[in-house]
């Protein structure tokens, strides 16, 4: 199908109201023609569907010192195409520093819920970029203490006066350093001059919660310097991106929409043949098929190391592939070119039944929602079949060319994550970990002998600073073992303990099988004396291993040391979190108070206890509060 | 007058000007088209240079009067 032809084939789509076929034809038309004309016909035919559409709305807004108008429809339709419906505020030229220092500017009228810093080093850093060489190492020393100075400022001002994202481009080296070849033999040059800048304003976003550095520099060199800039649309227009790069400036603002949103993936399910290795197994045998240092096997090589760092940063692994089980085990546990090792894949299906069934069966298995999988597959067919049966899985498209898959991958924008936490990089092993308890609870009969069994070692302890990015995560993707739903940013959290009588403390579980990491979160306050639990969580993955109970006899404890008479609590139901609904009851709270949303459950401490479970080991140590 | 090459610079039109191709003619300008603004001018610009793999200089964006004129440049460029 032309592009003409498909222009058509929307129209009339969108003409038959079919909003669901019309946007999955919007997005194949964008994913083959991101250009400006494209974008003037996605947006508004995007912006006709909005009401039959599930959309999620997010405001960005920009402060930039050169045109970006042009790439807004550009990202507009990216945007649209991932689901969202992006609302973009376009600052004045060279109006950051206003906007960010006064509180009435239009930036904070705006209320994004994100922001973009987006200037560049001939705005901000003139005299680095261009009169560099008429400048002493002092005046050098002294331009870099001034640029990372203001950007520590605008960061600090900002996350005072908003509680939006903020990603902020560093700057670009020049591709004509002023010193010529002498740049690069100075420990006091152009490049490095401008790279200490980005060093310390990658230090100052890391201090603070929620901003985020936009690797300009890194984004300029990966499409060449030299055909970056466009010369001419700089000096007439302000623009000083060339036409062909507007979308990879586009491309990598949607990289870090894609985590703000939540538009991302937790497992990725490989096929094998052809994807994870060269060739069928069941056809060319363990010998035959390609994985190797060389070519053809390198690509494949290059496939697994990409899955191996998506592996490392939280994402889950899983195969679903057509073969004979026992043929294709071989090869994952015997091949010597395998990079991956069977115990990084969280779930497995090989078998010749349909791949949709069996990517319903891993989500199950995984505990996640079918929507939280991507799915890649060197098949056109099988990727086809799955899109049409599973719209909400993300399926990576392939070319033939399997030394392109694993950039594919890597480029993937629903495997971007934002913030790293211990328990993300150890996901994978803790889901091996979970399948083994599994089959010890089966083992087992009694249930305090299962507990006795598996060993738990529980840590609790206050609010630290590490510990906060964990904690906000928790509290806004934990929706089962969630009395009271109450989602916060890091923000919000700190400024809620600064307060006096709140407290948050979380809790981390080990035991037999390795280390579960920080799986529960509790936050009270008290008045007088009464204490109140805002929240209380657990992770699903220690859900049944009495934990709960710990952690709830802690704050009982706690709370009886401050004083209080009685501990109360709120349950809210909602859709998802019944697995708590019978929490507080079961450990001897009673009704108090019962409206619309939920029902207040109250205990009375001076006369009743909760004791910690006798088999979980507990540890209670001092935080930074 | 080259019929294709002016099929596809109505399209493109269209699509930057959010209007039908039907409503692109030799004689369309801003005057004539209301959503013809400075900035859907940079975008017709851009999403032209884009769709050729040309670049325009400085003074021939400043002859964009009207489609009759974009055409003869453009034609000038891919000939």
């Amino acid at each position: 199908m032309n592009s003409t032809e498909a222009r058509q084939e929307i129209d009339r789509l969108i003409a038959a109201q079919d909003a669901p076929a019309a946007a999955r034809a919007l997005a194949d038309l964008w994913a083959h023609e991101a250009s400006p004309s494209a974008a003037g016909f996605v947006v508004p035919r995007f912006e006709q569907l909005r009401p039959a559409l599930k959309l999620q709305p997010y405001r960005l807004a920009i402060l930039r010192s050169f045109t970006v108008e042009p790439m807004a429809p550009l990202l507009r339709a990216a945007a649209f195409c991932a689901g969202l419906d992006l609302v973009v505020h376009v600052s004045d030229f060279n109006a950051h520093v206003q906007a960010i220092m006064d509180a009435g500017s239009p930036l904070y009228g705006f209320a994004g819920d994100a922001v973009i810093l987006a200037v560049q080093t001939r705005d901000v850093a003139p005299e680095l970029w261009n009169d560099f060489t008429g400048l002493t190492a002092d005046q050098v020393q002294s331009a870099v203490t001034r640029v990372s100075g203001e950007f520590r400022n605008w960061i600090r001002v900002f996350r005072n006066k908003s509680q939006a994202h903020l990603i902020v481009h560093n700057l670009e080296a020049s591709d004509t350093p002023s010193g010529g070849l002498l740049d690069g033999q100075s420990a006091n040059g152009q490049s490095v001059a401008i790279a200490e800048i980005n060093r310390n304003l990658q230090q100052a976003a890391s201090e603070n919660t929620g901003v985020h550095i936009l690797d300009y520099d890194a984004l300029v060199a990966r499409h060449g310097r030299a055909n970056w800039h466009d010369e001419r649309k700089w000096l007439t227009v302000r623009l000083p991106i060339a036409t062909i790069h507007l979308n990879h400036m586009v491309r990598e603002w949607m990289r870090f929409l894609h985590p703000l949103t939540g538009k991302i993936s937790k497992a990725l399910v490989v096929d094998l043949d052809n994807t994870l290795w060269g060739g069928v197994i069941g056809e060319d045998g363990l010998t035959g098929i390609k994985l190797g240092t060389e070519y053809p096997g390198a690509a494949f090589q290059a496939v697994q190391r990409a899955l191996i760092d998506l592996y490392r940063r939280g994402i889950l692994l899983a195969i679903c592939s057509k073969n004979n089980q026992e043929d294709a085990l071989e090869a994952i546990h015997k091949h010597p070119g395998m990079i991956l090792k069977p115990e990084q894949f969280a779930a497995m299906r090989i078998n010749w039944g349909d791949k949709s069934q069996n990517l319903r069966e891993i989500a199950q298995e995984l505990n996640i929602g079918v929507d939280a999988l991507a799915f890649l597959d060197d098949n056109p067919i099988e990727r086809q079949q799955v899109r049409s049966a599973l719209p909400e899985v993300f399926v990576l498209d392939l070319p033939s060319d399997a030394m392109e898959f694993a950039r594919i991958i890597r480029e993937c924008p629903v495997f971007e994550r934002l913030t790293l936490s211990a328990e993300d990089q150890r996901r994978g092993a803790m889901y091996q970990a979970q399948r083994e308890r599994e089959q010890l609870e089966q083992n087992i009969t009694s249930r305090e002998d299962f507990y006795r069994s598996l060993q738990q070692e529980a840590e609790i302890f206050p609010l630290t600073k590490a510990t906060l990015a964990r904690i906000a995560q928790l509290t806004n993707k934990t929706n089962q073992f969630n009395l009271t739903t109450r989602r916060y940013t890091e923000q919000q959290i700190s400024e809620l303990v600064a307060k006096p009588g709140w407290d948050c403390y979380s809790i981390r579980v080990r035991d037999r099988f390795g280390d579960n990491g920080l799986v529960g979160v509790a936050i009270t306050h008290q008045q007088g004396d009464t204490a109140e639990i805002d929240t209380f969580l657990l992770s699903c993955r220690v859900i049944g291993r009495t934990i709960e109970t710990a952690f709830l006899s802690f704050l009982v404890g706690q709370a009886r040391s401050k004083g209080a008479h009685q501990l109360q609590g709120w349950f809210l139901p909602t859709k998802k979190n019944a697995p708590a609904r019978n929490f507080y009851s079961e450990h001897g709270f009673t009704p108090a108070h019962r409206n619309g949303d939920g029902t207040l459950w109250t205990l009375n401490l001076t006369r009743d206890s909760l004791p910690a479970p006798e088999w979980i080991r507990l540890h209670v140590l001092n935080g930074d509060k | 007058m080259s019929a294709p090459l002016f099929d596809r610079l109505r399209t493109i039109a269209a699509d930057v000007l959010e209007v039908t191709p039907a409503k692109i003619s030799a004689d369309s300008s801003p005057e004539s088209i209301e959503t013809w603004d400075s900035v859907h001018h940079l975008n017709l610009v851009l999403a032209l240079e884009q769709e050729f793999n040309l670049q325009f200089e400085p003074e021939e964006i400043d002859q964009m009067k009207d489609i009759q004129h974009i055409l003869d440049i453009l034609g000038s460029k891919v000939a």
